[in-house]
């Protein structure tokens, strides 16, 4: 990814962009207490001494947020370190109740490993630096406390796990793009709900712009990008004003930035010279995370088939198209519901039609997941024989859809029975409603006969809707063709 | 039986006294609450409830009444103010803390409640463990029994007073670099830190949490053994430092012949076997004339040197050994003590508990005037040393150095215990000063640390017991036993045999 493509140049800049995202892990309780980490629970009801930093209170690794970050790893197929070490970030701010952060800092859990991803039909791979544990902070509230501010520290302690890039993004669509299948990733193996409104999945872009061949821009870090339009939109004006301020020949200055989604734009928080000084050192609350090859091994053995993999091994499988596989696995569940449907009815190319089309469709319209979906796989799979068979067409396919999706009907055969759906393969009666259409429309075959070829379109047609939609087409266009011949 | 002869009971003295009904809990729980009250200006108290330490005595009277028997039963002791207490306030002698209530026990606490112990209350020590006169507390010094005038040693100045003083068989203490074995010198009690991670420090306020470790301090080992048996033992789901190891019987070799007589020992040497290494850098030991450092008081070397033929004369052999890095244990603890300070108590901001400034501007004037109105000068100084040898670009050069120091140290600790069983030498260079002597001179009694800071830094047991009076002061003068590691079975059965065939142990100070 280091070669910049001419194609990728923001006005003959090349744009350079590394990751940061806090994913909160999906534990019971918090990373060194007890206390649970449900979201939305009343101020300070989740927080117990230890999250309160009351004095004699002492941290305790939760062996849960670890088995977190090693699924991560085993994901992005990085190493696992053996011994990692958790540092004090020392910082005064009153929803950090100890005034330090513990988190992991020269020796992280997770190093290396990489993720990668289809940008149309270019498969592109971002490198990762590291993922470490961490805790949350808690939250300052600013409303509705005049001349003061709230506390709510039922936060502080949650579990995160923080995973950085290396700078190897070059444009907004590509970072979209790598933050999308990363939080397919720490979804599809179940260490993070995912909840971007909540937090769940928070990203900070470190942004630079350099000319071709040129050493790294400095960067600005746009933090708290919390949903993938804002991110789009703030690396786009990011890199604008960047570009802006290098060709009104200002240089810039190192900063972190908010985007502001009313405005569109990045303001800065605040620049290199505030930045604090941590005081980093090995917290000597906690001995060094040990993580055995055996704990490993333990991990991986209950991890499933990433999607990555699956989406290859469907496109060998299955001989679907790179674009099917990658949207059938945009989470387990519907991968799980196109593989049932594909194997029973062994029509894999139909089953990815229908699910991304009638199946997402339906569900996007009552606004469900693939979890709600009414129409089980077994069903759409005997659905899908019956269009392969001849029985139905596509269209009448539909409409036997319909039924089992409203729960009119359960079975297929019976629905297509009930509703009169059968389609008409009888070469006799068809060749009796394409006489009969001949006879009704001259003028449309001797416009075919001299020369106009829509005018058979149009035939075809009509035979169709004498035919109340049941006759097979295939053989309407035979008969027809063999007809005027 | 009459009360006076209660407050002269060791802890097993009066357990017995207590399961075999020649008195009660409740009884000698008042007569002790009654004597603190009398001896109130020794400042060795900084809470006392006398309802809820009744209430507690007569549980424990209640458990004798229905056949239960523990070692502890009934016993009244009292903690250092640096362990949480549900049922006292706990200040850790800093303002910061003034009116503070913990919403739980420290571990040590409520494991010596389970085992029937009453608490007294909570004692004086310097603010925050950080000191080694108890001068820094907040709520004035405590004063030693032996001379009102002078220091109890620190930082578990109250405790070692309270015990040298009759106030109670047995109280707990905390040990950072010598804040349980100096005072106990100081005062003439006998104390024990363990082995690093065998005490959970859940509920004990952090000072140095790579060094913090509690203990007991009583009037014998014996005593000791006794508390400490209770109070250790793993709880590895509240301390991840607490070592995992099985709880123990730590009197299991007392009275008992070294190595199990396999190097001949006996009733009357019981101590054959046992070899005492003395570094040499703490003090030189040759057959006759033992001498030490020009700043070691005549009468710590000559005590010392008693106790050390007293344990020869009991069998051990004694040898030189090297302890080269003990100089460096200074400088390296000075770095490192301060630095888990100076992040330990950015907790106390003002926001959540402890002292919040009545006046401020904004949240930055708020966090200034809230900690520089609640810390004393002594915790502000070692704040201010962490904080800069953390700082970007100096952490290599202090912080980083000292732990290698700190390796060191521990490694010369393994090579000294190849040739020896056990290390012996004085606790501190001299007996206790005259408050207020080095209220000027910080530096002065860091030096002064200098003998108890190696095994802190290595995080070995180690214990103080008394060695008698200095024929020149009269005061108390404290022999240091340091172990290998987990070896505190085999300390106490050392400084039970000594304090078997010598009376050091029960001298008290005149008017107690």
């Amino acid at each position: 990814m280091s070669k910049a493509s001419p194609s990728l140049l923001v006005h003959g800049y090349e744009v350079v962009i590394g990751f940061e995202t806090h994913t909160q892990l999906a534990t019971r309780s918090k990373i060194f207490s007890r206390a649970a980490t449900a979201f939305g629970a009343e101020p300070n009801t989740q927080a117990s001494a230890v999250d309160l930093a009351l004095p004699g209170t002492l941290p305790v690794m939760n062996r849960e947020a670890v088995a977190c970050a090693i699924r991560l790893g085993l994901a992005v197929g990085a190493h696992i370190a053996e011994r990692s070490v958790f540092a004090r970030k020392n910082y005064f701010y009153p929803d950090l109740p100890k005034g330090y952060q513990i988190s992991q800092y020269e020796i992280p859990v997770v190093q290396g490993g990489a993720v990668s991803f289809y940008l149309g039909d270019e498969k592109k791979t971002v490198r990762l630096v590291r993922a470490h544990l961490e805790e949350d902070a808690g939250k300052s509230l600013h409303e509705d406390f005049i001349g003061q501010s709230g506390i709510d520290l039922n936060r502080a302690g949650t579990p995160l796990l923080e995973i950085v890039t290396e700078p190897d993004i070059r444009s907004s669509a590509e970072a979209v793009a790598y933050a999308k299948e990363l939080h397919k990733i720490v979804t599809w193996i179940g260490i993070c709900d995912g909840n971007m409104q909540e937090g769940s999945f928070r990203c900070d872009a470190n942004v630079s712009v350099r000319k071709p061949g040129a050493p790294l821009g400095t960067r600005r870090e746009i933090k708290n990008l919390n949903s993938f339009k804002f991110m789009q939109q703030a690396i786009d004006y990011e890199v604008r004003w960047q570009i802006e301020q290098i060709e009104d020949g200002h240089a810039i200055e190192q900063a972190t930035v908010l985007f502001d989604p009313d405005t569109g734009e990045t303001r800065a928080m605040r620049t290199k010279e505030d930045a604090a000084d941590y005081r980093y050192f090995p917290d000597p609350d906690l001995p060094p995370l040990v993580v055995s090859r055996d704990w490993v091994a333990e991990v991986k053995a209950a991890m499933p088939e990433l999607p990555r993999a699956m989406a290859e091994r469907f496109v060998q499988q299955y001989a679907l198209p790179e674009y099917d596989a990658t949207t059938l696995t945009q989470s387990p569940a519907m991968a799980a519901y196109f593989e049932a449907a594909a194997q029973a009815s062994g029509q894999a190319k139909m089953a990815s039609n229908w699910v991304m089309g009638e199946v997402s469709r339906r569900l996007n319209n009552e606004e469900k997941g693939i979890a709600d979906v009414p129409v089980s796989a077994a069903q759409l799979a005997a659905l899908l024989q019956r269009i392969a068979d001849g029985t139905v067409s596509n269209n009448a396919a539909k409409q036997v859809m319909d039924a089992l999706w409203t729960g009119e009907g359960a079975e297929v055969d019976a629905v297509i029975e009930t509703k009169g759906l059968k389609q008409v393969s009888d070469s006799g009666a068809i060749e009796k409603i394409i006489d009969e259409v001949m006879a009704a429309n001259a003028d449309m075959v001797a416009q075919f006969r001299a020369g106009k070829d829509k005018a058979f379109n149009a035939l075809v047609g009509q035979a169709m809707k004498a035919s109340k939609g049941k006759a097979n087409p295939q053989q309407v266009n035979e008969l027809l063709r063999q007809k005027l011949g | 039986m009459s009360a006076p002869d209660l407050h002269q009971m060791g802890v097993a003295e009066l357990a017995q006294a207590i399961a075999d009904k020649k008195t009660s809990s409740t009884e000698a729980t008042r007569h002790l609450l009654a004597r603190a009250k009398q001896h109130e200006a020794l400042g060795a108290y900084l809470a006392v409830n006398e309802e809820v330490s009744l209430a507690q005595a007569r549980a424990a009277d209640a458990r004798i009444a229905a056949g239960e028997r523990t070692p502890l039963l009934g016993v009244p002791i009292a903690h250092k103010d640096i362990f949480v207490t549900r049922d006292f306030p706990t200040t850790a002698g800093s303002k910061m803390l003034a009116g503070y209530r913990s919403p739980f026990d420290a571990t040590v606490v409520a494991r010596l409640g389970q085992q029937g112990a009453v608490t007294l209350g909570k004692l004086n020590c310097d603010e925050f463990a950080m000191g080694s006169g108890n001068d820094n507390s907040a709520f004035g010094p405590a004063r030693n029994p032996w001379d009102p005038a002078r220091v109890p040693g620190g930082s578990s100045g109250g405790s070692a007073a309270v015990v040298a003083a009759r106030l109670a068989p047995a109280v707990t203490g905390t040990d950072t670099g010598g804040s349980i074995r100096q005072p106990a010198g100081f005062c003439g009690v006998t104390g024990i830190k363990p082995t690093y991670g065998r005490c959970s420090r859940y509920g004990m306020v952090a000072f140095a949490s790579s060094l913090d470790q509690a203990g007991p301090m009583a009037r014998s080992a014996a005593d000791c053994a006794t508390l400490l048996t209770a109070m250790a033992g793993p709880d590895i789901d509240r301390d991840s430092t607490s070592l995992d190891h099985p709880a123990e019987d730590y009197g299991r070799l007392l009275g008992t012949a070294w190595g199990e007589g396999r190097d001949g020992a006996s009733a009357a040497q019981p101590l054959k076997g046992l070899r005492i290494g003395i570094p040499e850098e703490w003090m030189n030991w040759a057959d006759d004339a033992p001498t030490t450092d020009q700043r070691v008081s005549g009468d710590v070397t000559l005590q010392v040197s008693g106790a050390l033929k007293q344990l020869e004369a009991l069998g051990a052999s004694l040898r030189r050994i090297r302890l080269p890095r003990t100089e460096m244990s200074i400088p390296a603890y000075y770095i490192i003590a301060p630095a888990e300070a100076s992040s330990n108590l950015s907790r106390y901001d003002g926001v959540k508990f402890g002292h919040r400034a009545a006046k401020y501007d904004d949240l930055l004037d708020m966090y200034k005037k809230s900690r520089s109105e609640a810390f004393g000068a002594e915790v502000q100084r070692r704040i201010m040393i962490g904080t800069y040898v953390l700082s970007h670009g100096y952490y290599d050069a202090y912080y980083l150095k000292a732990q290698q120091i700190r390796r060191l140290i521990a490694q010369d600790f393994r090579a000294a215990f190849a040739e020896c069983d056990l290390i012996a030498g004085p606790v501190a260079p001299t007996v206790a000063w005259k408050i207020g002597e080095l209220a000027d001179d910080p530096v002065a009694a860091y030096l002064a640390d200098i003998y108890t800071l190696p095994a802190s830094l290595a995080g070995l047991p180690c214990m103080s017991v008394p060695a008698g009076l200095g024929a020149t002061s009269g005061l108390p003068v404290g022999l240091q036993l340091v172990g290998d590691y987990l070896k505190e079975a085999e300390l106490l059965q050392v400084a039970h045999a000594l304090q078997q065939a010598t009376d050091w142990h029960t001298h008290a100070p005149a008017g107690y």
